[in-house]
């Protein structure tokens, strides 16, 4: 271990950092002739309890950074620690178990499962970390649907849901587990502005009280105006 | 509800499916109820003409060596005209040690001594040709069941008793204990006493056949203390003819096998087993390719889901056994109903399909070896037809997954 690495480990404990990049490269196409760098060397730290905001262009590698973090997608080079692990070298069995428990995924088409409840989806990553569906479970996903003011709509399939409930219903699944990331891409991409405010709102009030890190990819500039901390990617370098 | 995730997540992608989940059980039940009704079907059909053709036959004959001609010149220095040697009724050569050798043979059940010859039956102005066979009644009903096709009387020879078919009681006039003589060409004759007549299913031989004791047989055939052949049922029907070779080897005797003389009635139990596996062989072939079908399909159509449930934590592992229990839920299902569908289609055939003689052609009994063997196979075949598709959700890119 260099004295830089070892620097940096110390610092990442100290600073309680969620999420640590260094030197982050991506690229695609290896082992072609045709070879693409995504990211150009991503130094980035994301402190607990954070709020901040992803902004950039099209194509600035927005949604590639957001899967490294997401552990969804690994880094071509550099090092990546979240939650305190370090993330070189875990197999893919840890790595989807650290996924699983420290980080809630928000997508910008919901994807809940259209075959399950609006429960169900909310209980579904504590039945994946379990491997059972369990009575504590099922209280904490009702808590957490009444919390997003969708308890009445608990048994309905997603197909029944307005596209800001079933955003919604999304977010209460995000935090399940509760997790001390929650990385959002674009959760308001495909709502009118009144409910994108509403969902912006909750995810606030979400941070506030559960003290969990967000990361939100977005393109309105006025939500992201509203963020703690704007970070800015502009063709694979942050600025 | 406290499922395992991936039982859960199963159950309810096959109600999702619900369309496909029923097309391909109703595919799966139709064809374990074709295995199992056919295997049924021809199984009873093959022991029901085994039964007929061997009912009244020995599944091995041990006969004397066949007398030949011992040059004692080698044959080509010589011209001569060589007559071959008329065979004449001759005893086997030390019999009841032979006897006892086959009966400690492994996968000999009954050894019944049996001493035979030609002779004729004669009352008053008829008489007729016959096989004599003297025959220990006990040792014999082992080999064949004689009370199974004893009409009139008792299947017994004991002193000057006589057991004798339908056919020659009709030609000489007689009934139960009536008296016929019986002639040999040795010149020697008897008055032997009907005890029994029976009818075992071929006119020829209910015309042949006249059962007396061994003792009597030596002596109207003048061959005193011998007999010349030796009967054997085996355990193993299919392995007859080993054990003869076997036997023939030991012994140095003639020694043929119901394989043998019966070798055409072997081919046709051969070919009919043979198609079997043959339809078999491709409703599981179609079998696994319909299932196999369905959760290809299934898993393009679930790739957004399956990259979902990656993203939430859900292990390659995991996702796979999703897709492999479908496999065995449609193997396992389709079995139950299959095994239920072949059980009412054998009663449907039995009810109808007769012998000649009235009984069942078919009875409408499963075997439960048969079904548990068909239920095995359907569950192992949903299983590996679900392997396929289940690597591929399982190796699927969550992000891929997601964008797609």
């Amino acid at each position: 271990m260099t004295l830089s690495d070892e620097y940096w480990f110390k610092t990442s404990r100290c600073m309680s950092a969620i999420v640590e990049l260094q030197g982050i490269r991506k690229s695609y196409g290896l082992g072609t002739p045709v070879v693409t760098e995504v990211l150009h060397g991503i130094d980035l730290t994301i402190a607990n309890g954070e709020f901040a905001a992803l902004t950039g262009p099209s194509g600035s590698g927005k949604s590639t950074l957001l899967n490294i973090i997401g552990l969804l997608e690994a880094p071509t080079s550099g090092r990546l620690s979240v939650d305190g692990q370090d993330t070189a070298g875990m197999v893919d069995a840890t790595r989807t178990a650290l996924r699983g428990r420290s980080i809630g995924f928000i997508f910008q088409f919901h994807h809940l499962l259209p075959g399950f409840s609006a429960l169900e989806n909310v209980m579904m990553p504590s039945i994946i970390d379990l491997g059972w569906s369990s009575a504590k479970a099922q209280e904490t996903a009702m808590q957490l649907l009444e919390q997003v003011g969708l308890k009445d709509a608990a048994h309905k399939r997603p197909s029944e849901l307005s596209g800001g409930m079933q955003q919604r219903v999304a977010i209460a699944r995000a935090l399940s587990l509760s997790p001390r990331l929650i990385l959002a891409d674009e959760p308001t991409g495909n709502l009118d502005t009144h409910s994108a405010d509403e969902i912006f709102e909750l995810l606030q009030s979400v941070n506030r009280e559960r003290q969990s890190a967000c990361l939100i990819v977005t393109h309105d500039p006025r939500l992201a105006a509203r963020c703690q901390r704007q970070i800015r990617i502009v063709d694979g370098q942050l600025i | 509800m406290r499922l395992p995730f991936a039982w859960m997540v199963c159950l309810r992608y096959l109600r999702e499916g619900r369309m496909q989940t029923l097309l391909i059980l109703a595919g799966v039940t139709a064809g374990v109820a074709v295995i199992i009704f056919l295997t049924t079907l021809i199984s009873q059909l093959q022991a029901s003409i085994i039964d007929k053709t061997l009912g009244s036959q020995a599944h091995i004959v041990m006969k004397p060596p066949r007398a030949v001609n011992l040059p004692s010149l080698p044959g080509s220095s010589t011209a001569a005209i060589v007559q071959p040697r008329a065979q004449r009724l001759r005893s086997i050569d030390q019999w009841e040690a032979v006897a006892r050798l086959a009966a400690q043979t492994r996968g000999v059940q009954a050894v019944s001594p049996i001493l035979s010859g030609a002779g004729f039956a004669a009352r008053a102005e008829a008489n007729q040709p016959i096989a004599l066979l003297g025959v220990d009644p006990q040792a014999y009903q082992r080999i064949v069941r004689m009370d199974k096709y004893l009409t009139l009387g008792r299947f017994d020879v004991s002193g000057a008793n006589t057991v004798i078919g339908v056919e020659l009681a009709k030609d000489l006039g007689v009934a139960l204990g009536d008296k016929i003589r019986v002639i040999t060409m040795e010149g020697r004759n008897d008055l032997l006493t009907i005890a029994g007549i029976f009818d075992i299913g071929n006119r020829d031989l209910n015309r042949r056949w006249v059962y007396s004791s061994i003792k009597m047989a030596q002596s109207l055939l003048d061959l005193p203390g011998g007999i010349t052949e030796i009967d054997l049922r085996v355990t193993d029907l299919f392995q007859a003819e080993r054990t003869a070779l076997e036997l023939q080897a030991q012994t140095g005797l003639t020694v043929d096998s119901w394989m043998q003389t019966n070798a055409q009635l072997l081919t046709a139990l051969k070919s009919q087993s043979m198609s079997n596996n043959l339809i078999r062989f491709f409703v599981v072939l179609i079998v696994a390719v319909g299932i196999a079908s369905v959760l290809v399909v299934s898993v393009v159509q679930k790739q957004k889901e399956i990259g979902i449930l990656r993203a939430m934590g859900a292990t390659p592992r995991r996702v796979m056994s999703v897709f492999l229990l479908q496999g065995g839920f449609y193997g396992l299902l389709g079995s139950a109903l299959g095994s239920g569908l072949s059980l009412a289609l054998l009663n449907f055939f039995s009810s109808f399909s007769r012998n000649a003689d009235g009984t069942l052609l078919i009875s409408p009994d499963l075997e439960p070896s048969v079904v548990a063997w068909a239920c095995a196979l359907a569950l192992v075949v949903g299983l590996l037809a679900a392997a396929l598709p289940a690597r591929r959700a399982a190796s699927m890119d969550p992000v891929q997954a997601i964008r797609a």
